[in-house]
């Protein structure tokens, strides 16, 4: 998260730029008017000269009925291949896009997984040629792509890339995009098919999506698609949210807006599903008959950097527990979805969420706090009040742990702790389930005394894979039982195949397959749970300080004392 | 590390493995396939390297039979076993146990190999040359879910392709099959794209190439029309055409990774299909392990069995 978040705002500081200065153009309407007189003429050009190309599809495209010959469901040997399609990128020149976009967009390449025509385009502010935007890809990919480069994938791919220089409020920038699509239609059949990718802040999505709207861009030709593409923060509380679902939904139909929530994209995220549905041994347990409780935690060593102007106002808890933490829950805790497809997934992530109550003493049961001085592996590092552009009075919080249940037959009577932080301990992603006790031990109580409750541990990063906790005998003529750990790594097992998260994310997109995208509604549904924890911080209290390098503040273990429990050293 | 023990049985190589794994301090774990490579002393080298390279993406234990012919009567009525086991670095992410076998025993390797294999995980068993002419019959192919065979390995391909085609059963599979995914899948993403009806196909390759032969199987059971077979100077296959009514789909590769597709209506653009290093090749028969019902049919070529969405 931390490193995704460093990465848009380098975006987001490059698009700020972009945008200064070119805010005339809202304040003309005049302008505008005769901007989009000319948008529309040239939309009329634009088509009369695509007109060979369509007259040439046209004698074959819209047959629905067509089924490849040379695909069968049992040829499994066969990759799935997104079909003709390409890609275009907004903000293109943020650290995002270059550290993990277009990398993961070569690695496809180079896996085979893209189709022949793929065509990349970048759109952003910078007087750059189609060669000058090549290099930099081919700069970013020489250093960041996980797949060694190959000049004759590279030379595959880069005959489909075209650079867009502009602003967002540039008319001519939005006609040339919608003529390099058409051009790139017809030279290389991407066949209508484009997925728009917001690199960009929140801000400017109205602004884009308008754009695409009015420059016709938004409208797919009959038989192809256009999706658009779009990251965290999905507003910053319930009504912020809505509305800007309500921007993008009015130019893309919902079922073609995919969110990228990129820890949705890790194997071990998926792994769950596998883990839950396909195994037998697992699901008996998953209930309030056997689990204690779910400790689900997602910690950073970094600070923020400097990135004070995203990060304070918004804190902790919006910016990762409304997102990737809810949805690790909901992953953890829903029911078995009828199919695995993006509806059926919707259904039961909307139920949990629906389910989830707040405990009715949020004083009591949540806890933020805020990184102070302190020594952190070896190296001092400042606190947060103490770090550039931040307000020293400032109430935000950069670590949030909250309780949370959820009021179904399945789970009624076990909390689900949440807990996220920055200049914590160190860098570890988990959900750890945590089993009762047995009941009844023959045991003598000496025998037990280090024997803690069994767990479960999913570890979504670093070092990916599974830990089972249970108790086992010490070696020795005497009888004691301490804990002892079952590993499964991913590192081990499947190495090298599997793809980074960004990579499946944007195949994903290019297939139309949702299944790993989070819908609106559970966007809208996670700022229900939270924006009464945030409305509880604004007028309670402030952040409790703690030191670099710790697990949190001092209130946070006392609030899973309260309830005889405590938090697991991840 | 590496224990050599010489004149041995399974079981003191299996003790080996274990004693070996406590003195480098990790326990057997994550490993989930046997792999039975069955070659003589000229190929070991190579297959194991590629094994071992392949064992990155699929962590297995090795297990190299190689059968060593003795020079003289009197050593080759004697029967003996070395073997030799490494294990943490010298063996990829694995165990390699590189067994030796002189005289009688050698026509017996399925009883040592058989107590090395792991508990419950699949076994496979590949011939990086001389296949058995029946692997499914041979004694340590019988151990195996999946036996790999290699056609480009055999004086005359085409004669082994039709003792292929007589032998199949469920599991096998043939290394020339697996050259061909890239271009498969290629070819299934062109058709995509001109989405037409294909009238007529050809493949162009040198002479006497498995794969080239294999590839035109495959469309003429899926296209359900004629495949030409055009013998050009290669290398491999160069060129694959497939006719519509509005014009051709071609493929060419006259040398080099760097192919040109060609659409009808469409200018060509250049497509990246590399020939793949043997480790590769095995890292993708090891994806999985259930039969390949495709490479039966595209053995057999006369799309005997039907597609039912094709149909």
């Amino acid at each position: 998260m931390s490193e995704r978040e460093t990465l848009l705002d380098g975006a987001a500081q490059d698009a700020h730029t972009a945008a200064e200065g070119s805010g005339d153009a809202a304040v003309e309407p005049g302008g505008m008017t005769a901007g989009s007189g000319d948008a529309a003429r040239e939309s009329g050009d634009a088509t009369a000269e695509s007109g060979d190309a369509t007259a040439d599809r046209g004698a074959t495209a819209p047959d629905l009925d067509w089924s490849n010959p040379l695909r069968d469901p049992r040829d499994r040997r066969l990759p799935r291949i997104a079909g003709p399609s390409g890609l275009v990128i907004f903000g293109v020149t943020g650290d995002l896009s270059r550290k993990k976009l277009m990398p993961a967009v070569y690695d496809l390449a180079n896996r085979g997984l893209l189709p022949p025509g793929f065509s990349l385009l970048g759109f952003a502010r910078r007087e750059w040629e189609d060669q000058d935007f090549a290099q930099v890809v081919h700069d970013s990919v020489r250093e960041h792509a996980r797949t060694e480069f190959r000049e004759e994938v590279w030379q595959q791919l880069a005959e489909g890339m075209r650079f867009i220089p502009g602003d967002f409020d540039d008319d001519t920038a939005f006609k040339q995009l919608r003529a390099d699509i058409d051009e790139l239609d017809a030279s290389r059949g991407t066949s209508g098919n484009y997925a728009f990718y917001l690199s960009v802040p929140p801000k400017f999505f109205p602004k884009v999506v308008q754009q695409l709207k009015k420059h016709g861009l938004a409208d797919a030709p009959e038989g192809s698609w256009r999706r658009a593409v779009i990251e965290k923060p999905f507003g910053h509380d319930l009504a912020s949210a809505r509305e800007l679902n309500a921007i993008v939904h009015e130019v893309f139909d919902p079922d073609q807006v995919f969110r990228i929530d990129h820890y949705l994209g890790k194997e071990t995220v998926q792994n769950i599903l596998a883990l839950r549905f396909a195994n037998q041994m697992y699901e008996p347990v998953w209930n309030r008959s056997y689990v204690d409780h779910v400790q689900i935690t997602m910690a950073e060593d970094i600070g923020i950097g400097g990135r004070a102007g995203y990060y304070d106002g918004i804190g902790s808890a919006r910016d990762v527990i409304q997102n990737h933490l809810l949805q690790l829950m909901a992953l953890t805790a829903m029911e078995e979805p009828a199919a695995f497809d993006a509806e059926s997934l919707l259904t039961e992530k909307l139920k949990v969420l629906k389910a989830v109550r707040l405990p009715e003493n949020l004083g009591e049961h949540t806890v933020r706090g805020q990184y102070a001085a302190s020594w952190q592996g070896g190296e001092k590092v400042r606190g947060y009040l103490q770090e550039d552009g931040i307000d020293p009075r400032s109430t935000t919080d950069t670590y949030a742990a909250v309780k949370l249940e959820v009021d179904n037959r399945r789970w009624a009577g076990v909390p689900f702790y949440l807990r996220t932080g920055k200049r914590l301990g160190r860098r570890v992603t988990e959900i750890a389930v945590v089993f009762q006790r047995a009941p009844h031990s023959p045991f003598d109580s000496t025998a037990t005394e280090e024997l803690g409750a069994n767990a479960i541990v999913i570890r979504v990063q670093p070092d990916e894979g599974m830990t089972v906790r249970f108790g086992s005998k010490v070696p020795g003529t005497s009888m004691e039982i301490r804990d002892v750990t079952m590993d499964f790594a991913y590192g081990e097992s499947f190495t090298e195949s599997s793809p980074e998260a960004y990579e499946r994310l944007i195949l994903d997109v290019l297939l139309g397959d949702a299944n790993l995208f989070p819908r609106h509604q559970e966007v809208e549904e996670s700022w229900k749970i939270l924006d009464p924890i945030e409305g509880y911080w604004d007028k309670h209290g402030k952040p409790a300080p703690y030191a670099s390098g710790s697990w949190g503040p001092e209130e946070a273990h006392e609030m899973l004392a309260r309830d005889g429990r405590s938090w697991r050293r991840p | 590390m590496k224990i050599d023990l010489t004149d041995t049985t399974a079981s003191k190589i299996n003790k080996a493995l274990v004693q070996g794994r406590r003195a480098i301090g990790t326990p057997a774990v994550g490993m989930v396939l046997t792999m039975v490579i069955v070659t003589d002393e000229e190929n070991a080298y190579d297959s194991i390297k590629a094994a071992e390279e392949a064992s990155r993406e699929h962590p297995s234990r090795t297990l190299v039979v190689i059968r060593r012919v003795a020079r003289t009567p009197r050593d080759r009525t004697r029967s003996r076993l070395d073997a030799e086991v490494r294990v943490g670095s010298d063996a990829g992410t694995g165990e390699t146990v590189v067994l030796r076998t002189y005289g009688e025993v050698s026509d017996h390797a399925d009883s040592v190999v058989l107590p090395l294999l792991l508990p419950d995980a699949p076994v496979v068993v590949w011939w990086p040359v001389d296949a058995p002419n029946i692997p499914a019959k041979d004694s340590l192919g019988a151990l195996a879910q999946r036996r790999i065979t290699d056609m480009y390995a055999v004086e005359a391909p085409l004669v082994a392709l039709q003792a292929r085609v007589s032998s199949y059963a469920p599991g096998d599979t043939d290394l020339a099959w697996t050259r061909l995914t890239p271009w498969r899948s290629m070819l299934a993403a062109a058709l995509d794209q001109a989405r037409k009806k294909v009238v007529s196909a050809a493949v162009e390759s040198e002479a006497e190439n498995p794969s080239a032969e294999l590839l035109a199987r495959w469309l003429e059971a899926r296209l359900e029309v004629p495949v030409e077979r055009i013998v050009t100077a290669g290398p491999v296959v160069t060129a694959v055409r497939l006719g519509t009514e509005s014009g051709e789909i071609v493929i060419d590769r006259p040398d080099g990774p760097l192919a040109t597709l060609s659409l009808p209506g469409q200018p060509s653009r250049t497509l990246a299909l590399k020939v793949r290093s043997t480790s590769e090749l095995i890292a993708e028969e090891l994806r999985r392990l259930d039969a390949d019902e495709m490479y039966a049919v595209a053995l057999r070529g006369d799309g005997t069995e039907e597609n039912p969405r094709h149909a």
